[in-house]
């Protein structure tokens, strides 16, 4: 099947990776299964698929974090093997994660030459490295001191650094593993500049992305897995977003062409104002922010990154602590000391950030799901576990987890069916508020429409959701009303009719719409 | 799609030889050892070798009880040994007359111990409250009574020895129930107690919780600070049993010595046993197997000619071993 899938293949350049026939199993569930990769030189190949189709599994074959069960690599020429990520550094090959591994104390130029650094007379020649470090960031058109200390420089600078970093290993080819999950759309284009100019001076790039929008942008070729294997190979330009999507799901095209998000018309009546907050501020990032959710209705919070959405949903919950407005819950005043005070009043928060705040990796999926749920389930400080499994069986069913069952660790779970249990955690309280904070960030597309439709059901069925996502369209196609932060500030409220992506946009960028609200 | 799925449930199922070797790997071990002794080790099958080991173990299982819970919400207690010699000190000075004279003898030896531990109790809720309320790092939080607990040890005795001969109080460290001594009834005790609390009831669950993402478990609703409070007074609270074990052995209480080096010995009984050192995994038995792993390596090479120092050694490759097995079945 593979070779097939290669002869199909133009190729316009000689090859610099070859991956085939890479199988790999983890205590006996296979991950990959004959699956195959190849990157030619200065090409910008994007590498997609489904949470669990074996993206990161190959990665970390490559760059020796795991090592593959049967299979042959050979890169630039000669077989390849590397016995850790700091191997395959050596042998041309970096990674920048998504979740920057750097030093955040040390300066750029440490960070930068950290490794091999440059000596004179037995001591570091800091000179020599500030230099190297100012060149490679000036490549990207970058100007900045790189003395100082990286944490005081944004996701999108060391990102920058964490390239520089590679170019000065000499890197033959850099692996990005979802590299814009966390820019803005600026920084998003400085980077795919940086990307080109790579591509120019002759190095691969493997572009790992869910967003598909931007695989168009910069890469020359895609490979799709799907299951641990490589289902498509080809030019990006000659295959459409539906057929990349369908490759993925395994679908037909037809099913997927409907519409971008799966929220679709909603049935159900909005009600009474479930919550009132007016005029909140703590911290830096919250100045003044207003809004309100009614039951049944589905309420977007909209902004670039850093305009307050999170940090303003957080009071809510009484996860931060509030300097200054007002709240209110179903009429009476609500201002929570903690999670547990907004948890009894019957406020869900599912997090931005699954692994971070959300899952308890080592619990089972049952444990998982009823961690909110705990103090109705105990009797005397004993857990009713015939309780705890009936519920859990319930949302599982309902929810359309996939697992082993109850007791199955949910780390070994994909990202969307990680998040559905999270979901689940809220829902089986029987809440009259849930937050979703990017409820559908970094799951594949089928697990996605799939809790879209959940939020759209569960506001049919009278609960009000606050909802937070960066993805537009998003907001837009599943919101009743929609309000948009700015620097800290909301400055618009739409409804209805009145959301449209310009609408929105106008007042992400300007704290205005055109009727000027 | 459900294909798939039990055809990879039936892959698993033939790897299961090797999940159970790491899942069981501790308690192979101690059989492999026990199995050893028997061949090897004269006269090893009588109740005195086993009373002797058990014995041995008993405080350090005591004390470990408290620690694994420590451990399993991602925190650990140096300040055992310290809370011990807490413990030691003040129960002589009430049964003794010391400090306050009860003329009814078992009612005073009654006294003694409760004050004794609730004290080591109070001094571990302390850390806790260090722990929560000023966000110190567990290890720097109980490195304070860890130096300061021998102190005030001392000082409450004056830096007296004080030297005793009481059977109403050192059936404790002496007596026996039913053949068996009664520090191994307590500890056995103890051990059952904890296994089902953190299996089975919601303080365990709220242990794991915050022990395997504390951020997480916040937002869950779960009270951290008041369970980590807890969790600290609790292995006090052992610590303050052990105390007591130890100078009813010894008939008598010095300051300096009662729980010497103990947080070390708990820690590796914890590690030894299987408890994963950075939280959210523990288990109670595994510390029990875990202590009496090393104390029965150190008897088999004991018993067969090997010097304590080399002893020792092994017992810190032991270590090393079962830190690295924890890797292995992590990754």
């Amino acid at each position: 099947m593979a070779l097939e899938m290669v002869s199909e293949t133009p190729q316009k350049s000689p090859i610099l990776l070859s991956m085939q026939n890479i199988n790999k199993a983890f205590a006996g569930i296979p991950a990959l299964s004959s699956a195959s990769l190849e990157v030619g030189f200065g090409e910008v190949h994007a590498l997609i698929g489904q949470n669990g189709a074996g993206k990161s599994t190959m990665i970390k074959v490559l760059t020796g974090y795991v090592k593959s069960d049967t299979g042959a690599i050979s890169f630039d020429g000669s077989p390849f093997e590397a016995r850790s990520p700091q191997d395959a550094q050596r042998q041309g090959i970096s990674t920048i994660y998504q979740e920057i591994n750097l030093v955040p104390f040390r300066s750029i130029t440490e960070n930068i030459c950290l490794g091999r650094e440059q000596r004179r007379y037995g001591l570091l020649n800091w000179a020599a490295m500030h230099e190297e470090a100012q060149k490679l960031m000036a490549r990207f058109n970058i100007k900045i001191d790189v003395r100082k200390p990286l944490y005081e420089f944004n996701t999108a600078t060391q990102q920058m650094v964490a390239i520089a970093r590679a170019i000065g290993f000499k890197a033959k080819l850099v692996i990005m593993d979802e590299p814009t999950s966390s820019l803005d759309e600026r920084e998003v284009s400085v980077l795919f500049d940086v990307i080109r100019q790579l591509k120019h001076s002759g190095i691969s790039v493997i572009f790992v992305s869910h967003k598909l929008d931007e695989l168009y942008q910069v890469c020359d070729r895609v490979t799709i897995m799907r299951d641990g294997r490589t289902v498509k190979v080809g030019e990006l330009q000659s295959i459409s977003k539906i057929e990349l999507v369908a490759s993925m799901l395994g679908r037909d095209v037809v099913q997927v062409a409907k519409s971008a998000t799966a929220f679709g018309k909603r049935s159900g009546k909005i009600g009474e104002t479930v919550l009132v907050a007016s005029n909140l501020s703590a911290g830096h990032k919250v100045q003044d922010v207003s809004f309100s959710v009614k039951s049944g209705e589905i309420v977007g919070l909209a902004g670039l990154l850093g305009a307050g959405r999170t940090e303003s949903a957080r009071l809510v919950f009484g996860a931060d602590a509030r300097r200054g407005g007002e709240m209110s819950l179903g009429g009476q005043s609500h201002h929570p000391r903690d999670p547990i005070e907004a948890i009894a009043r019957g406020i869900g928060f599912s997090s931005e950030d699954r692994k971070v705040e959300g899952i308890i990796p080592d619990m089972s999926v049952a444990e998982n799901l009823t961690l909110a749920l705990m103090p109705q389930l105990t009797k005397v400080g004993i857990v009713d576990e015939q309780k705890q499994l009936v519920i859990v069986e319930k949302f599982i069913k309902r929810l359309g987890v996939k697992c082993n069952g109850p007791d199955q660790r949910i780390r070994e779970l994909s990202g969307g069916n990680q998040q559905k249990v999270l979901l689940a955690r809220w829902l089986a309280m029987n809440p009259k508020l849930v937050i979703l904070d990017e409820p559908t960030r970094g799951i594949d597309v089928g697990a996605k429409a799939e809790i879209q439709l959940l939020i759209k059901e569960l506001a049919n069925d009278g609960l009000g959701v606050l909802m937070i996502s960066s993805e537009l369209e998003e907001v837009i196609e599943g919101s009743d009303r929609v309000f948009v932060l700015r620097e800290g500030r909301s400055v618009a409220e739409l409804s209805g009719k009145q959301i449209t992506e310009a609408a929105v946009m106008a007042a992400m960028a300007h704290g205005e719409t055109e009727q000027a609200l | 799609m459900s294909d798939v799925a039990t055809d990879t449930h039936k892959l698993a199922k033939s790897f299961d030889a090797t999940q159970f070797l790491t899942k069981y790997s501790t308690v192979l071990a101690l059989l492999a050892l026990v199995i050893f002794n028997l061949i090897f080790t004269k006269h090893f099958i009588s109740v005195q070798t086993l009373n002797v080991n058990l014995t041995q173990v008993a405080t350090i299982v005591i004390v470990g009880v408290g620690m694994t819970l420590v451990i399993a919400t991602g925190g650990i207690d140096l300040s055992v040994g310290s809370m011990m010699a807490i413990s030691g000190a003040i129960a002589p000075l009430i049964f003794l007359g010391t400090a306050v004279h009860i003329s009814e003898i078992h009612l005073s030896v009654a006294v003694a111990m409760i004050v004794a531990v609730t004290t080591a109790g109070a001094f571990g809720w302390f850390n806790g409250w260090l722990i929560t309320h000023f966000r110190i790092q567990p290890i720097i939080a109980t490195l304070v009574l860890f130096i300061a607990g021998r102190g005030i040890a001392q000082v409450s005795t004056n830096g007296n020895l004080q030297p005793f001969k009481l059977g109403e109080f050192q059936w404790i460290g002496l007596g026996r129930w039913l053949g068996v001594p009664v520090q191994v009834v307590i500890m056995i005790a103890l051990v059952a107690i904890a296994a089902w609390v953190l299996r089975r009831s919601l303080f365990g669950r709220q242990i794991l919780a915050i022990g395997g993402n504390e951020q997480a478990a916040r937002l869950s609703g779960i009270p951290v600070a008041r369970v980590k409070r807890w969790v600290y007074c609790i292995s006090g609270l052992c610590s303050g049993i052990a105390g007591l074990v130890v100078i009813a052995i010894n008939s008598s209480s010095d300051a300096n010595l009662v729980g010497l080096g103990m947080e070390l010995d708990a820690i590796a009984a914890v590690a030894v046993g299987g408890t994963l050192l950075s939280g959210g995994r523990a288990t109670v038995t595994g510390t029990l197997v875990g202590a009496l792993i090393i104390q029965l390596v150190r008897y088999t090479l004991l018993s067969n000619g090997v010097p304590d120092d080399v002893a020792k050694l092994v017992k810190a490759a032991l270590i090393v071993l079962a830190v690295w097995l924890q890797r292995q079945s992590r990754a």
